[in-house]
């Protein structure tokens, strides 16, 4: 058991690694050698054997360690999971979706059993056994989002489905990049993107709102957004920003391949049965520069969307101030040569 | 096609007789299996191949959305219409095997309401059986006022007082019985919804009458059962796939669509979701809008039409299809 | 219509102009200059407003920069008219209106963006979609304001940036604006930077 997870930290001494087998499986976020934003949403179905979505919910070698820091952070701020009450319905359906998901892709690892109601689920990697009665509270420790989030990787959102829009009523977020669960809870689609700069005017949220209303049962869709981190800190939270802001003004040329890491999120969208809101799972993958470049045409490509992207956008993603030194660092890796479109590496 | 997830194969278990207009239907999974659980206000859309012509029709689930074991929906007969009810009343009989699409919710709950206010009125019952299955077995407050022509036409009556007792206030019009709207609407405490699900003149009625005592949209939900309307047959020309097509007159624009094999998105087929919107290309004649989407700036302006409801006359329609 | 206080981006709250309208009865709520627009909202209504005024309570509090219309609001004869010292005592009648109510009761919320947030998120937590309740904002642009960090709610912000008066953390302030906390975000300034504060401006007054 121990052998197939990770043991390191995503705090503190950050002794976080990824594997050669966790480095060729990264779902690098990037297609071609430019980036600007677009809906870019396609249907969630099974990928290839060994990619981070071959199955629904990815467990890869980093769980584990992700747990732990999810338990941590938690601790020092439970304001990172809250759940309006009408939105229990919604924690159970999310409950159901990924207890399913997981016994059906990873029978060695977990286990759902029902008598009707009467649920057993076993998640050997964290050594728990729960009986419990679905869609009764009080049979378990946390409520139903919490409980099955403290075993996932990964944020995750519920949105319920009113008055034309979608409403961000529940969350389970400590590995978000810089944004405030206790601040946008409640908030409506537009209000809580309302932060992100030039995406309005293109329209990229009112097209992407039109087609999330529309979501249906049993076609879930899923999309790739990015942004950079200091050390692989997954809780880069507004709440700990004073903490972990000034880790950006100590990055220097020797130590940016180690320290800078590339983040991205595999968001997905389930429209859930029972309550008819959608659950959104944002799970954040991170890479050193150093591991990425590994891959020549992911050095070679990085080097060019840093380079050129729109200084509005690396602003806003929060790396303009160490964006020359990492264009320094990549441009090594970049030997003009072209790049095959598409993201998988080239073997 | 419905955006998203494919069919169900499903085989018809049971059909029952509820009265002289309405029929109850019960589909299990083809070859065994349980049905996707659902949220109370859903609909399917049922496929239909009647004797070559083929027809999509959306009912209402009223089964509990905790038994997924089936689905039930109550059709009521329509003479007038295009023959989706007469088919479903006629030969649609136990073993048969069938198509419906997965549920797809547009009449939901509010599950923040403090309590919920259902009007129902004839097969408008449909949505609230669901619901109120989900909202006891949660124990949200409730209350169902259910008025029909007669007790024999007022489908379930009995059965729903058996359930759930005084929390269901029933109006037989041959009776003289009538709904004391603005009594109920006055007495209402803060975090109410209001739900209204019937024929249109008790919908018009009710929602303006809501709307005269002070209750915020935000808080009052409707769904009319709004089916597509015959007509006479008119041609259409569908620029993109460069094919031209008659609708029958008892065929729907969308139906005729598809039909000649060309896609078009569709949820809901009652004029009220947006799903289906199509841009008209060239209009010499009239467009007869029948739906509850479009906006009556885009109805005048003839650029565009909801082919699940909507129909035409004249010389020349051209849609991009 | 829609008045825009300082247009930005889409979370920031917009406010419109109160109109009369039909239902069971008037819930009034209102600090400083706010005092203003429910005159004239009731002078609008003509002949009309004595009944109005009939079935109308008044809930009225002085407005931060001192502003105090009580007399001439007492003095309008509504069915019940009360003057709170500030939103803290206040609260507890407004909520016991709340729990009250029936729904057809029209709620006109007026004055500072404190006041009127305040206000909408006690209503909304008594179950009233929070679109239900009519705004105008009247009187000063000072602003309540969250600390991301500590939670702790600064009231009459009226510098950007500015010291959170719970934790003495430097803040920024933005447009992000949540109902449920009735407050605008304030974030660390110099967070990357320690001791890098760009001098204080006063952007609201």
């Amino acid at each position: 058991m121990g052998l197939e997870f990770n043991t390191e930290t995503f705090r503190d001494d950050f002794t976080f690694r990824n594997s050669p087998k966790a480095i060729r499986r990264f779902p690098f976020p990037f297609p071609e050698d430019s980036y600007m934003y677009s809906v870019n949403m396609e249907p969630h179905v099974p990928g290839p054997k060994g990619s981070v979505f071959e199955h629904m919910f990815d467990v890869d070698e980093h769980y584990l360690s992700e747990m732990r820091d999810r338990a941590l952070v938690l601790k020092d701020d439970p304001l990172r999971c809250q759940s309006l009450p009408h939105m229990t319905l919604a924690g159970w359906d999310l409950l159901e979706l990924i207890m399913e998901a997981k016994a059906r892709d990873y029978p060695h690892w977990f286990e759902l059993h029902k008598t009707g109601n009467r649920w057993t689920w076993i998640n050997r990697p964290m050594e728990i056994e729960q009986t419990f009665t679905f869609l009764d509270e009080s049979t378990l420790p946390y409520g139903p989002m919490e409980y099955i989030t403290r075993q996932t990787q990964g944020d995750f959102t519920l949105q319920d489905q009113r008055d034309n829009t979608l409403w961000i009523d529940a969350g389970m977020v400590t590995t978000q990049a810089d944004w405030s669960l206790d601040f946008d809870v409640g908030m409506s689609f537009n209000e809580w993107h309302a932060p992100v700069p030039l995406a309005h005017q293109m329209g990229v949220f009112e097209r992407a709102l039109k087609f999330l209303l529309k979501l249906q049962l049993g076609a879930p869709v899923r999309r790739f957004n990015w942004t950079m981190t200091v050390d692989p800190l997954l809780d880069t939270s507004p709440e700990n920003y004073p903490k972990w802001g000034p880790s950006k003004a100590t990055l220097t040329p020797d130590t940016v391949g180690r320290r800078q890491h590339l983040r991205v999120e595999l968001q997905s969208l389930h429209r859930l049965p029972r309550s008819n809101a959608i659950a959104f799972p944002i799970r954040a993958y991170l890479i050193r520069f150093e591991e990425l470049v590994s891959v020549p045409k992911w050095g070679r490509r990085l080097h060019r969307i840093i380079r050129d992207i729109h200084p509005d956008l690396a602003t806003y993603k929060g790396f303009i101030r160490n964006r020359d030194m990492m264009v320094d660092y990549l441009a090594q890796f970049d030997d003009g040569q072209p790049t095959s479109p598409g993201w998988w590496p080239e073997d | 096609m419905s955006v998203g997830a494919p069919k169900i194969a499903v085989t018809v278990a049971e059909v029952v007789e509820v009265n002289e207009l309405i029929k109850r239907f019960r589909f299990v999974r083809t070859g065994g299996g349980v049905m996707p659980t659902f949220s109370g206000g859903s609909h399917i859309v049922v496929d239909m191949d009647d004797h070559g012509t083929r027809r999509l029709n959306p009912y209402s689930l009223m089964s509990d959305p905790a038994d997924p074991s089936s689905y039930m929906i109550s059709v009521r007969r329509d003479d007038q219409g295009r023959g989706g009810s007469l088919y479903m009343h006629r030969h649609v009989t136990p073993g048969l095997q069938m198509q419906i699409g997965h549920p797809v919710n547009l009449f939901p709950l509010d599950l923040r309401g403090r309590k919920h206010l259902l009007v129902a009125g004839g097969i408008g019952i449909t949505p609230f059986i669901a619901q109120m299955a989900q909202l006891a077995a949660r124990g949200e407050r409730f209350e169902l006022h259910y008025a029909a022509r007669t007790r024999s036409l007022g489908a379930y009556m009995d059965d729903l007082q058996a359930r759930y007792g005084d929390r269901v206030h029933l109006y037989l019009d041959d009776q003289g019985q009538t709904l004391d709207l603005k009594t109920l609407l006055a007495g209402q405490p803060f975090g109410t919804h209001l739900y209204v699900c019937g024929p249109k003149p008790m919908l018009n009625w009710v929602l303006s009458t809501a709307k005269a005592m002070g209750w915020p949209d935000g808080a009052v939900h409707s769904e009319e059962f709004l089916a597509p309307p015959v007509g006479k047959p008119f041609a259409v020309e569908l620029a993109t796939s460069g094919k031209t097509i008659t609708v029958d007159g008892n065929q729907s624009l969308l139906e005729a669509i598809e039909k000649a094999g060309v896609d078009a998105p569709y949820l809901c087929r009652g004029g009220a979701c947006g799903q289906c919107e199509t841009d008209v290309l060239q209009c010499d004649g009239h467009l007869e809008h029948n739906d509850h989407w479009l906006t009556p700036e885009q109805k005048a302006s003839n650029r565009k039409i909801m082919p699940c409801v909507s129909r035409f006359h004249g010389q020349k329609l051209v849609l991009d299809r | 219509m829609s008045i825009v206080v300082e247009g930005t981006i889409p979370s920031r709250p917009r406010y419109g102009k109160l109109t009369l309208r039909e239902g069971s009865g008037h819930l009034m709520v209102a600090d400083g200059e706010g005092a203003e627009a429910i005159l004239e909202l009731v002078a609008r209504a003509g002949g009309a407003a004595p009944g109005v005024l009939a079935h109308t309570h008044i809930i009225y509090m002085p407005g931060p920069t001192g502003t105090d219309m009580s007399a001439r609001l007492q003095s309008l004869g509504a069915d019940a008219f009360f003057r709170a010292n500030d939103y803290a005592t206040a609260q507890p009648r407004l909520k016991k209106v709340f729990a009250d109510a029936k729904m057809g009761l029209q709620i006109y919320l007026t004055g500072t963006e404190g006041l009127i947030g305040q206000a909408q998120r006690d209503a909304m937590e008594a179950g009233l979609p929070h679109t239900a309740v009519q705004t105008e904002f009247r009187g000063s642009s000072v602003r309540r304001v969250q600390c991301v960090h500590c939670k702790g709610i600064t009231e009459n912000v009226r510098t950007d940036p500015f010291q959170c008066s719970h934790c003495g953390l430097n803040l920024f302030v933005r447009d992000h604006y949540s109902r449920r906390h009735a407050a605008f975000q304030g974030v660390n300034i110099d967070a990357e930077d320690p001791g890098q504060v760009p001098p204080a401006v006063e952007r609201f007054k």
